[in-house]
C-alpha cells in the first residue's frame, strides 16, 4: 500500500512542479513588475528631490508645469524669443505652436520647424498653455555650497566619522579578541552582561552621562561623540566575537608553540582572518556616525562650526524653505556619501545586519 | 601559564570595562540616585537636595506627562503593526521564487536605511507637502483642498509613518535570513498534502519565522517607546499640531535641556525604562504560546 502511494505522491509532485513552472513565466512578469512599481514609490522621495534640487525656482510656482525640471520652450523669431504654445486641435491633441503675436481676439503662431509659416487663430492666447522643454540646472548646488558652509560640514562630519570608527574598529577588536580567545574567570557573565547592555535605553543614562561631559568641559567639543568610541561597544564586540569563533583554533595553537604571545596572535593570525568583519564594522560605524543626529545635537548645539552635516541640513532646510530647490540640494548634497558607500560595500552591510540581527 | 592568559584577558577587554562602568554602571546608579534628589544642572547654583519621592509624586500628578504617554502609546499601537508586518510583507515578495533579479531588489530596498533620517523627512516631506506629487496625484481625483498632513492631527502619525519607511531595511533583511532559514522539504510536503500558497504562508512559513517576529516586536517596542528624533527635528518639539506630537522623550528632553530639571527629567527616564521593561517582560512572558522555536525550547 505505501508503494502505490508514494508512487501517487511522486506523481501529484511532479505535476504540481510542473504546472508551476507552466505558469511561471506569466507570474514571474505579474511580480516583477508589482515589486518593481513598489520600488519606484519607495524611491519617489529621491527621485523628487533630485529633481526638485535642479529645478529653476519658476517652474515650481508655474502653473501647469511638468514634474520633471524643465524651462517653457522657446523660439527665436526675428532676433526675438517667443514661446511655445500648446494649441488644441480639432481632434483632441495639441499642436506646438509659436506665439509670434499674441492677442486678445486672435493670435499669429508660427510652425516651430519654419517659422516664415505662420497662421492666424481665433482665440485669446492667454487660454493657450504652455509647451516645456526638459532643462536642469545645478545653481542651487552651487548656492548651497557657499550657504551652508557646505566644505566645514563635510569636513566635521568626515573627521568625527573616520576618528569614530578608528576608535571603535581598534577597540572593539581588541575586547573581542578578548572574549573569543582568552580564558578569564568570569568571562561568561562578563559576555552576558555586555549583551545585556544592548537592550538598555539610551534615556536612562543620558542625563548622568551630559553632566559627566558638562563638568568635564567637554559640551561644545568633539570629546563626547569620539572618547567613548575608544572604550568599545556592545553590538561590533558581539559581531567580531562571533566571526573570530569561527576561526579554527588550530592556527593559534600552531603560533603558540612556536613562541607567540596573544599579541603576536591576534596580529598574525586572528586579524589576516577576520577582514571581512573588520569591514563591515568600519562601513557600519562611519555610516552610523555620518547619520549620528542625537549626539551632535545636544553636545554641538550652540556651535555652528563644530557641527555636523545632518544638524547643518536639518537647520539650512527650516531657514531656507522658502527656496524651492535649496533644502532639496543640501539634501542629496549630504546623503551621496553614504549612499555611495553603500553602493560600494552592500556585501558586507547586508551580511553585518543578518549577523548582529540590530540597527545600532 | 593560566594567570597570565587571565591577565592578558582582563587587559584586553579593560576598554569595554572602562566604557562599561563610566557610561552604564555610573549613569543608570546615578540616574536613579537623581530621581530622590532636587538638583540643578551647572556649576554656578549647584545645589543638591534629597526631597524623596518628590518627583515620581508629581509624574502622577502632572497631565502633561500623562499626555505625552498617551501620544506614545497611541503612536506605537500605530506604528507597531506597520514596523512588524510591512518588512514582512516586503521580505516575502523578495523572496518569492517568481521575481525576477531579486538580488538587486533586495539591495534597493535596503539602501535607503544608510541615508541620514533627516534626509529622509526632507524627502517625504517633500512628496506629501502642499504642492508635492502626492497631493497633485489626489487633486487629479478631483479633491478640492488636497490635506496638509502635517498641520492635520488626524493625518500626522500617518505621515510621521512615512517619513520612517526609509528605516525598514534592517528588518527586511532580518526577516530575509529567517526566511531562508525555513527547510525546502516543509514546503515540498505540504505541496503533496496539496496545501495551496495561502495555507503554506499560513501555517508553514509564519509559524517557522515567528521567532524573528518576536525579534522585531521586542525592537519595535522599545524603538517606538523612544520615539523623539522625528517629531523633534520635524517642529522642534513643540508638539504640533494640536500636541499630537509631544511624544514622552520630547517631555523628557523639554524637562532637562529647556527646563533645565536634571532630577525630574530623569525620573521621567525611569519611568519609560520600566514602561519598557514591563511590556518585554510581558512580551517574553506571551513567547511560550506562539513563538515556535525549531531547535527546542529556549
Amino acid at each position: 500500500m505505501s508503494a502505490a502511494q508514494e508512487l501517487s505522491a511522486e506523481a501529484i509532485v511532479a505535476e504540481r512542479t510542473e504546472s508551476r513552472r507552466r505558469i511561471s513565466a506569466r507570474r514571474r512578469i505579474l511580480v516583477t513588475l508589482a515589486v518593481a512599481t513598489l520600488t519606484f514609490l519607495f524611491f519617489a522621495p529621491l527621485f523628487n528631490l533630485a529633481a526638485t534640487s535642479v529645478k529653476d525656482p519658476d517652474q515650481v510656482y508655474a502653473a501647469g508645469a511638468p514634474l520633471y525640471p524643465a524651462r517653457p520652450k522657446q523660439v527665436e523669431v526675428d532676433g526675438k524669443d517667443r514661446p511655445v504654445v500648446l494649441v488644441p486641435q480639432a481632434d483632441g491633441t495639441f499642436m506646438e505652436m509659436v506665439l509670434v503675436k499674441p492677442g486678445r481676439q486672435e493670435s499669429v503662431l508660427a510652425d516651430p520647424t519654419d517659422v516664415s509659416k505662420t497662421i492666424v487663430w481665433q482665440g485669446s492666447w492667454r487660454t493657450l498653455e504652455n509647451a516645456w522643454e526638459f532643462s536642469a540646472t545645478l545653481n542651487n548646488y552651487g548656492e548651497v555650497w557657499r550657504l551652508l558652509d557646505y566644505p566645514r560640514l563635510l569636513m566635521n562630519t568626515i573627521l568625527i566619522a573616520v576618528i569614530g570608527t578608528i576608535g571603535t574598529v581598534v577597540s572593539c577588536v581588541l575586547v573581542a579578541y578578548g572574549f573569543a580567545r582568552l580564558r578569564f574567570p568570569g568571562r561568561g557573565k562578563l559576555f552576558q552582561v555586555m549583551v545585556a547592555t544592548i537592550f538598555i535605553p539610551g534615556t536612562v543614562t543620558l542625563i548622568p552621562t551630559y553632566m559627566l561631559f558638562l563638568n568635564l568641559g567637554w559640551v561644545n567639543t568633539w570629546l563626547p561623540l569620539l572618547v567613548p568610541t575608544f572604550l568599545a561597544n556592545a553590538f561590533d564586540v558581539f559581531l567580531i566575537r562571533q566571526y573570530m569563533m569561527t576561526i579554527p583554533r588550530e592556527h593559534d595553537e600552531a603560533a603558540q608553540i612556536e613562541g607567540a604571545g596573544p599579541w603576536q596572535i591576534l596580529r598574525d593570525v586572528i586579524i589576516p582572518q577576520s577582514w571581512p568583519v573588520i569591514i563591515a564594522v568600519t562601513v557600519f560605524h562611519f555610516v552610523y556616525s555620518w547619520n549620528d543626529y542625537f549626539g551632535p545635537l545636544i553636545y554641538l548645539s550652540t556651535k555652528p562650526e563644530l557641527q555636523t552635516l545632518g544638524i547643518g541640513l536639518s537647520r539650512f532646510s527650516d531657514q531656507y524653505n522658502a527656496r524651492v530647490g535649496f533644502p532639496e540640494a543640501a539634501t542629496i548634497m549630504t546623503l551621496a556619501i553614504p549612499v555611495v558607500l553603500f553602493i560600494l560595500f552592500q556585501r558586507y552591510f547586508v551580511r553585518g545586519v543578518v549577523v548582529t540581527g540590530v540597527d545600532k | 601559564m593560566e594567570r597570565r592568559e587571565a591577565q592578558w584577558g582582563f587587559l584586553f577587554i579593560s576598554p569595554w570595562i572602562i566604557g562599561l562602568a563610566v557610561f552604564y554602571a555610573f549613569p543608570i546608579v546615578a540616574s536613579l540616585l537623581l530621581t530622590f534628589f532636587d538638583a540643578s544642572l551647572t556649576g554656578a547654583e549647584r545645589n543638591f537636595t534629597f526631597i524623596g519621592l518628590d518627583n515620581w509624586i508629581r509624574f502622577f500628578n502632572d497631565p502633561m506627562a500623562w499626555k505625552a504617554l498617551g501620544v506614545t502609546v497611541r503612536f506605537t499601537l500605530l506604528v507597531l503593526p506597520v514596523g512588524i508586518f510591512v518588512p514582512l510583507a516586503v521580505a516575502l515578495v523578495l523572496n518569492s521564487k517568481a521575481l525576477v533579479a531579486p538580488g538587486l531588489f533586495r539591495v534597493l530596498w535596503f539602501l535607503p536605511y544608510v541615508i541620514p533620517f533627516v534626509a529622509g523627512i526632507i524627502g517625504w516631506l517633500g512628496v506629501i507637502g502642499q504642492n508635492g506629487p502626492l497631493n497633485t496625484l489626489i487633486e487629479l481625483f478631483g479633491v478640492q483642498d488636497a490635506p496638509l498632513w502635517t498641520n492635520d492631527p488626524g493625518l500626522i502619525y500617518p505621515a510621521l509613518v512615512l517619513m520612517g519607511i526609509w528605516g525598514i531595511g534592517s528588518a527586511i533583511v532580518v526577516y530575509l535570513s529567517g526566511l531562508g532559514g525555513v527547510p525546502t522539504e516543509l514546503y515540498e510536503a505540504a505541496m503533496v498534502d496539496g496545501a495551496g500558497w495561502w495555507a503554506s504562508l499560513r501555517h508553514i512559513t509564519l509559524p517557522m519565522i515567528t521567532p524573528v517576529i518576536f525579534y522585531n516586536l521586542i525592537l519595535g517596542v522599545a524603538g517606538s517607546l523612544q520615539y523623539f528624533l522625528v517629531p523633534q527635528v520635524l517642529n522642534g518639539g513643540n508638539g504640533s499640531p494640536e500636541g499630537s506630537t509631544l511624544f514622552f522623550n520630547i517631555y523628557l528632553f523639554k524637562s532637562f535641556f529647556t527646563y533645565q530639571d536634571p532630577s525630574y527629567g530623569a525620573t521621567l527616564a525611569w519611568v519609560l525604562f520600566l514602561i519598557t521593561l514591563g511590556l518585554s517582560l510581558i512580551l517574553f512572558g506571551t513567547q511560550k504560546r506562539w513563538v515556535y522555536y525549531a531547535g527546542g525550547d529556549r
